[in-house]
This record gives C-alpha cells, sequence and structure tokens, in this order.
C-alpha cells in the first residue's frame, strides 16, 4: 500500500511538473487585417484565451480583450516591457494596441501575476 | 529606469510618442471601434445608476459565504458530534442516524463546493485548460480533496486501515470556502476604498455646463461641448472644461488640482481648468480642452497608470508567485507521501490534513497585493495633495533619496524678479541709465529683462528703438540706441568685451550680497551705470528646507546666478552648498557629479529649461502648473508651487515604501512560516500540526490584513518636523 502511495505520489509530481512547466503549444497567430493590424481577440476567464499570441514584428498589433471573469484580479493587463497597463473594464471589449519592434517574447500578466500570456514576436 | 528617463527626455523636446500616456492616447486614436469602445466605457462609468461589476460581484460574494456559513453549522454538528453536548446524546457514535445526517451534509457540502465555491472551479478549470495554476487551483484541489476523502470514508469505510482514519472532512469543505469567499469579498470592499482618491478626481468634473449657442444659454452635457464654445459660469459652480478666461472674473478654487488651499484670481485671458470651483464672481470662458484632454483628464489617466505600474521591489515577488501554485501542490503531495509512510497513525489522516492544509495556507493572494495595494493609495494620497507621483519607480526611488538639487529661480524664489536699484557711475542719470537698459532689453526673454522693461514703464518712461539687437546667451545683451552701441549684462561680458569694470566691483559685490543680481550697462565702451533686480524668496521655501534637512537630506542649490547672489539668497534659506554660474545646459551635469560622488539625487525645477536635470537626476520633481510639458518631464509633479511639496513627495514616498516592505515581510513571512508548519515541520519537535480551518482563516484574513494596512496610508498626513 505504501510504496502504491509513494509511487502514485511521485508519479503526480513529475506530470504536475511536467503539465505546468513543460513545452507548451506554439500559440495563435493573430490575423493581419486589410489596414495593416495585427488582430487577435483574447478572452480573460481564468486565464487569457488564446495565451500566447504570434505577432510580426514592426507592425502594430491590436488586442482585443474581453473580461468575462468577475473576480478583480482579473480587472487590469500589464504589458511591463511596453511600459503599459490598462484597466479592462467587466463584460466589455477593451483594445490595447502595442508595436513591438524587436523578435522576442514579451509576457502580459494580470496585476498579481497569476494569469499569464505572451506576446510572441517573430521577424 | 533608464528607458523611462530616456522617454521622458525625448518627450521634453516634443516628441513624447515614447511615453506610455501618449501610447494609451494613441490607443483612441487609432481606428473607430477603438473610439467607441473609449465613449462606451466612458459613459458606463459615469453613471451612478448602474452597479459597478465589482459591487455586483460582492453581493454575489456575499451570498455565498452566507450559504457556505449556512451549511457549515450542521456540518460542523455532525463531524464533531461527540465534543457537542446535547447532540452527543440525538446523534450517538455509529447510529445509523449518524451515518445518514452525515450522507446529507455531504451532499450539502456538494451544493455549497457548487454555488458557494463555483468560482474556484471555473477559475481551476479554465487555467488548467492553458496549463496555468492560478489562486483558484489551491482551494480548488483542497477543498475538493477534502469532499472526495470524506464521501470515501463515509461509504466505504473498510478501505481504510483503521477505524479513525474513516473520519469526515465536510467541515473543511464548508468552512474553508466560506472563509475565503468572505476573504473575497472582504477584498473587494477595501480595494474600492484604495482607489477612491482616483474616484474623488473622475467625480469632479461636471456632467453638464451652460454654453452659448446662437446667442441663447443652454444646458448641455459636456460631451457635446467642444473646443471653442463659450461656457457662463456662476458663483459656487464648477468649471467644466479647461479654457481661456473672456470676460468677467472671479477667484477660483483650485486646490482639487492643486493642493493649494487659497482661491486664485482670474481675469480676462488667464487659464481656468475643468473641475476646479468658481467662488465670488460670474464668467465666460472659451474651451480649449474637449473632455478627455483637459488637466484634470491627463491627471487621472496618469495617476491610474502610475497605481498600476510595477515597482522593482515587486521583480522578486513577480518571480515567486510564476513557480509558486506548482511548487505547492508538488509540496502537498511530498508531504502526503511523507506523512503517510512515517508519520503517526493513522497515517493517511496526517497526510491528508497536511496536504490539504498545505494548499490552502499557501494561496499567494496576499503577496501578489501586497505592493499593488500600497502603490494605489500612496499615489491616490499624493493626487489628494497635489502631487502626481507618474510611477511606481519614483517612489520607490524617491524614498532612497539624499540629496535634493533645488534650482533657486522659480523653485525657491517666485521667479519674477523686480527691479531694485539703478545706480549711475558715468555721466547719464539715473532715469536715463534705466531708459536705455529697458530699450535695449525690450527684444529680450530673459526674465531679468522683463524686471527692467516693467520697472520702467511704471515710472513712466518711454522707451527707445533698438536695432542690431543680438542676445548673448549666458552673458548678456548687445544693440544700437540713439547710434551708440550699448551693452547690457553680467561681468563675463564686460570681460570679453574688455571694458574695465574693476573701480565698479564692491558696488557689485554689495548688491550682490543682498541677493541682487547687478547688470552692467556700457555705452558706447564706457560703463554708465549698474542695474539690479532681485527675486523674492517663496514665503515658505525656508521652512521647507529646513524640514528637508532634517529629514536628513542635503540641499544644494543650483543657479545661473553669479556666485554672491547666490550665495546671498543660499544664506538666506539656509542651503549651505551652491553651484552658482550655472548654464542651463550644464545643469544636468552638475547633477551628475553628485550622482558621481554616489548621491541619491533628486532636482526640482521648474520643468520647462531644467528638463536636461530633472531627467539626468534619479527623480525629477518639476514644479508645474498643471500644463502638460512640467508634467511630462518629470518624475513626480507638484501641482502647487511651493517647496513643501518636495517635502511631503518625500514623506509620501517613504511612507508608501514602508507599507509596501510591511505588507511584503507579512505576506512571505507568513507563507514562508505557514507552509513549512503546514506540512507539519514542527510536529515531530512540537507536536503542532495547523488545522486546515485555522490555515483558511489565515489566508483569508492574510488579505484582508494587507489591504487595511495599504489602507492605513489613506490616514496619511503629512509631518510637521
Amino acid at each position: 500500500m505504501s510504496a502504491w502511495v509513494t509511487g502514485i505520489g511521485l508519479f503526480l509530481i513529475v506530470g504536475i511538473a511536467w503539465f505546468f512547466w513543460g513545452p507548451k503549444g506554439s500559440g495563435t497567430k493573430a490575423e493581419m487585417t486589410a489596414s495593416g493590424y495585427q488582430v487577435q481577440t483574447v478572452k480573460v476567464k481564468g486565464a487569457y484565451s488564446p495565451d500566447t499570441v504570434i505577432v510580426q514584428a514592426g507592425k502594430p498589433v491590436r488586442l482585443e480583450f474581453i473580461r468575462e471573469d468577475r473576480s478583480p484580479c482579473s480587472e487590469m493587463v500589464i504589458f511591463n516591457d511596453f511600459q503599459k497597463s490598462v484597466t479592462l473594464p467587466y463584460g466589455e471589449k477593451t483594445v490595447v494596441e502595442l508595436l513591438p519592434q524587436k523578435p522576442g517574447t514579451y509576457p502580459f500578466t494580470c496585476q498579481m501575476g497569476m494569469y499569464k500570456g505572451k506576446l510572441v514576436v517573430k521577424e | 529606469m533608464d528607458t523611462q528617463k530616456m522617454s521622458h527626455a525625448s518627450s521634453c523636446h516634443g516628441q513624447g510618442s515614447t511615453h506610455p500616456m501618449h501610447h494609451h492616447a494613441a490607443s483612441h486614436d487609432h481606428g473607430e471601434e477603438g473610439r467607441m469602445a473609449a465613449a462606451t466605457m466612458a459613459k458606463k462609468k459615469d453613471d451612478p445608476a448602474e452597479t459597478s461589476p465589482e459591487e455586483e460581484e460582492y453581493h454575489s460574494l456575499m451570498r455565498k459565504w452566507w450559504f457556505a456559513f449556512a451549511i457549515s453549522i450542521p456540518t460542523i454538528l455532525v463531524s464533531y458530534p461527540n465534543f457537542i453536548p446535547g447532540i452527543r446524546d440525538i446523534l450517538p457514535a455509529g447510529s445509523s442516524l449518524l451515518w445518514w445526517s452525515r450522507v446529507i451534509v455531504g451532499l450539502l457540502n456538494l451544493v455549497v463546493l457548487a454555488y458557494s465555491g463555483n468560482q474556484f472551479f471555473i477559475g481551476f478549470w479554465e487555467g488548467l485548460k492553458h496549463r496555468q495554476a492560478n489562486m483558484h487551483t489551491l482551494i480548488a484541489i483542497g477543498v475538493s480533496a477534502a469532499w472526495i476523502y470524506s464521501g470515501v470514508a463515509l461509504l466505504w469505510p473498510d478501505l481504510f486501515p483503521s477505524k479513525e482514519m474513516s473520519e469526515i472532512y465536510y467541515d473543511v469543505t464548508s468552512v474553508v470556502t466560506a472563509l475565503v469567499v468572505l476573504g473575497l469579498a472582504m477584498e473587494i470592499r477595501a480595494r474600492g476604498r484604495s482607489s477612491e482618491a482616483i474616484k474623488k478626481l473622475i467625480g469632479l468634473q461636471p456632467k453638464t455646463a451652460k454654453v452659448i449657442r446662437s446667442g441663447q444659454e443652454v444646458e448641455i452635457p459636456i460631451e457635446e461641448i467642444t473646443v471653442g464654445d463659450v461656457i457662463i459660469v456662476r458663483p459656487g459652480e464648477k468649471i467644466a472644461l479647461d479654457g481661456i478666461v473672456l470676460e468677467g472674473s472671479s477667484s477660483v478654487d483650485e486646490s482639487m488640482l492643486t493642493g493649494e488651499s487659497l482661491p486664485v484670481q482670474k481675469e480676462p485671458g488667464q487659464e481656468v481648468f475643468g473641475g476646479t470651483l468658481n467662488k465670488t464672481g460670474s464668467f465666460k470662458f472659451k474651451v480649449t480642452k474637449e473632455q478627455g484632454e483637459t488637466a484634470l483628464a491627463n491627471i487621472v489617466e496618469m495617476v491610474k497608470q502610475a497605481q498600476a505600474s510595477r515597482i522593482p521591489v515587486q521583480k522578486v515577488v513577480d518571480q515567486v508567485s510564476s513557480i509558486f501554485t506548482p511548487t505547492v501542490i508538488i509540496l502537498a503531495i511530498l508531504g502526503y507521501i511523507l506523512w503517510y509512510n512515517f508519520g503517526p497513525e493513522p497515517s493517511a489522516m496526517y497526510a491528508l490534513i497536511v496536504a490539504v492544509t498545505t494548499l490552502i495556507i499557501a494561496c499567494p493572494c496576499a503577496l501578489g497585493m501586497a505592493t499593488p495595494m500600497s502603490l494605489t493609495t500612496g499615489i491616490g494620497k499624493g493626487a489628494e495633495n497635489g502631487i502626481l507621483i507618474r510611477s511606481g519607480e519614483a517612489l520607490q526611488v524617491a524614498k532612497e533619496l539624499n540629496t535634493v538639487v533645488l534650482d533657486k529661480t522659480g523653485t525657491i524664489t517666485e521667479g519674477k524678479p523686480s527691479l531694485t536699484d539703478v545706480v549711475p557711475t558715468g555721466g547719464l542719470s539715473r532715469n536715463e541709465i534705466l531708459r536705455i537698459a529697458a530699450s535695449i532689453e525690450q527684444g529680450s526673454e530673459h526674465p531679468l529683462a522683463g524686471a527692467i522693461v516693467e520697472g520702467a514703464k511704471k515710472e513712466g518712461i518711454s522707451l527707445a528703438e533698438v536695432t542690431d539687437f543680438n542676445a548673448i546667451p549666458g552673458h548678456g545683451v548687445e544693440g544700437i540706441i540713439d547710434g551708440k552701441r550699448v551693452v547690457f549684462g553680467n561681468i563675463r561680458l564686460l570681460q570679453e568685451e574688455g571694458i574695465p569694470y574693476e573701480h565698479l566691483q564692491e558696488l557689485a559685490l554689495r548688491l550682490s550680497d543682498e541677493g541682487k543680481t547687478p547688470m552692467f550697462l556700457a555705452v558706447q565702451g564706457e560703463m554708465v551705470g549698474i542695474v539690479a533686480v532681485a527675486d523674492t524668496v517663496k514665503e515658505d521655501s525656508k521652512e521647507a528646507i529646513q524640514q528637508m534637512k532634517k529629514m536628513g537630506l542635503e540641499v544644494v542649490m543650483i543657479t545661473g546666478d553669479n556666485e554672491r547672489t547666490a550665495q546671498a539668497i543660499a544664506k538666506q534659506v539656509g542651503i549651505d552648498r551652491v553651484f552658482a554660474n550655472v548654464l542651463p545646459q550644464d545643469k544636468a551635469h552638475h547633477v551628475h557629479q553628485l550622482q558621481s560622488e554616489g548621491k541619491k539625487v533628486a532636482m526640482v525645477g521648474d520643468g520647462i529649461n531644467d528638463a536636461p536635470a530633472l531627467t539626468q537626476a534619479d527623480v525629477g520633481i518639476a514644479i508645474g502648473t498643471g500644463t502638460d510639458v512640467a508634467i511630462e518631464a518629470s518624475d513626480i509633479t507638484l501641482m502647487r508651487g511651493s517647496l513643501t511639496g518636495v517635502v511631503l513627495a518625500i514623506q509620501i514616498s517613504r511612507a508608501t515604501m514602508k507599507n509596501v516592505y510591511q505588507n511584503l515581510f507579512g505576506a512571505f513571512i507568513y507563507n514562508t512560516i505557514g507552509i513549512p508548519i503546514a506540512l507539519g515541520l514542527l510536529y515531530p519537535l512540537f507536536g503542532i500540526l495547523l488545522s486546515p480551518l485555522i490555515a483558511a482563516a489565515a489566508m483569508a484574513f492574510s488579505s484582508v490584513t494587507v489591504i487595511s494596512n495599504a489602507n492605513r496610508l489613506r490616514k496619511f498626513k503629512p509631518k510637521k518636523i
């Protein structure tokens, strides 16, 4: 019995570590509009979905956040690298515009850093 | 700091596009959709009849709390019947009545999970879909583990090696849910209070204004008012938008913007600001800024941005919280394994308690909220006092300052010099000297020039025409008057021109010692006289400087004035270290010099010509009048002219940062001590093991403690030192 508990426990630990920290899917590519914007809707509900948005460098990005999460933790989205933080009113579309110049990965989070997303900028 | 500094620097040169404020403004400029979204946002916020999502969430959480609380009572009764007199007899151990009542309570607890605890599971599931763990994850796992374990113990007690192990833990399910939900509700309440300052600011702007449209006075909502409209303001009314007075005069209470309690006299041609209160007279003004572009709107936007900004100390917290939740889950499982294998009997029970307690006590809400809460309150407090703190980082740096560099003109002094002495030293009369000096200065934009021209006008002297006028920066002016070459300026100018001045040095020194600025007038290469002007020291400069010194700050004065004048003013206000004869472009260099002495330097200036020095300093403090340029160039902007604002800004920074550290300490200690205790580290030594109920209460109230501590900042009162 004890070996079972230990075995299952260790298996769970490895599983959890892989699940949360292991390599993840590639993310969603933002749609290029006729006006030259790369647009992506991001739903805020317990997490950002999609949580990884892929865009091209040097072209303006418009992220449309829709907050469907009442918990106050989600009321703000922060783009640290862009020195930008935006309040997301509940149930409304809030537009965040960015102009990423350099390729790289730019995380965005809620105020507490519990909701995590990233903007992957490619050449 | 560097990137921010750079963006400040660039905005000083009129290219403010790298600044976050401009980004934000830009986000409303592009596209119809963005504009409409912004418009609906503004309308919803202004409508007081509509309850805010926060308010709704609060009421919904309170309903959930009452339900979970109600179910907790029978749950505790059937969980511990042996300990409760009366119940002991009705539900004896081992009876089928007890078993059935436990089954019913178990089902009721499922309702508690589904209703009161639903947000934990939704959040847990949504996070899971993105392979992210959030604050809901821990609680969801904790309470459901307790519920499932209890269900198994109730239905299949034979699965457990001993009878004691087949205990039920429904009390953990409902009480933990109740406490956490109550904690969240209290958190919303307290959060609302911490951003009260900003709500007050938004509430300042009136909803309507009386506008003259085709000769008629009509009251219309301010969204419909455009630039160029003429608004009528009567005594006791609030001024709706920014504009310029056309006719009438009045005194206006601008304390909401500047923190200055004395009303300001407004005459035609002067600026008025939206949100301020008209006191005595009636006047008409022309609108120059639409809603959303007023000084008040800018301030509100800036304060919001600053409140949401992060401070360097928080980077640690960010890193911790990003790996925190999965780590805690892993620790909980490890705890379970260890207790199961090595713990005392009934080991499975202890293992469960340890795992559930660890999950519940570890919720990092308090940690995550520690800095944002204090920042919001501290920055709001600043705004209330007419101090605009541009970023959280400015607050953190301001706390570490040990040197304050004060620009003399306009900062220590009023910045409006006036004519004091006209001393003939050659063949010309006093009036003739004043006439020539004032005439040559007509074309100059130097503040000292204005004082001389003003002085001549007061004495009724008519000015002569000047040709070949030329201003020599840092030296003076030259030109031709009545066919004669005139030079007017400081000693450096005379030296360059090769005009003998030595016989006047003593006189000039005496004037300088009185805090006056002497300027030499030479006609055709001959000294004819000295004209002196002086700038008066602001009423409370001396006191403010004394306070800065008492706060342990070294105060340094920087000025373009000559050494003697500078020293005289410095003596008046009690400053020991003076940089005199500094050209405007060299101010930044002097700030840098202080920094290379290892000092953390604040530069205080009027925000326009001091911009490079403000940018160079660790904290640039602009004494502004609510103008965009002043705000843009600084880390902290003082809306009122007085130097006491600097003292207050540093006091607020210190108080806020102290509050941040208290919160962080509390939250860190709580998690770093709480988790090991929950894991049972103290058990082998002292037999102490945390109950999941205490963990839940501690978790819920740690958030509340952090928020209440941040709210203590609201009571911050400037101290007289």
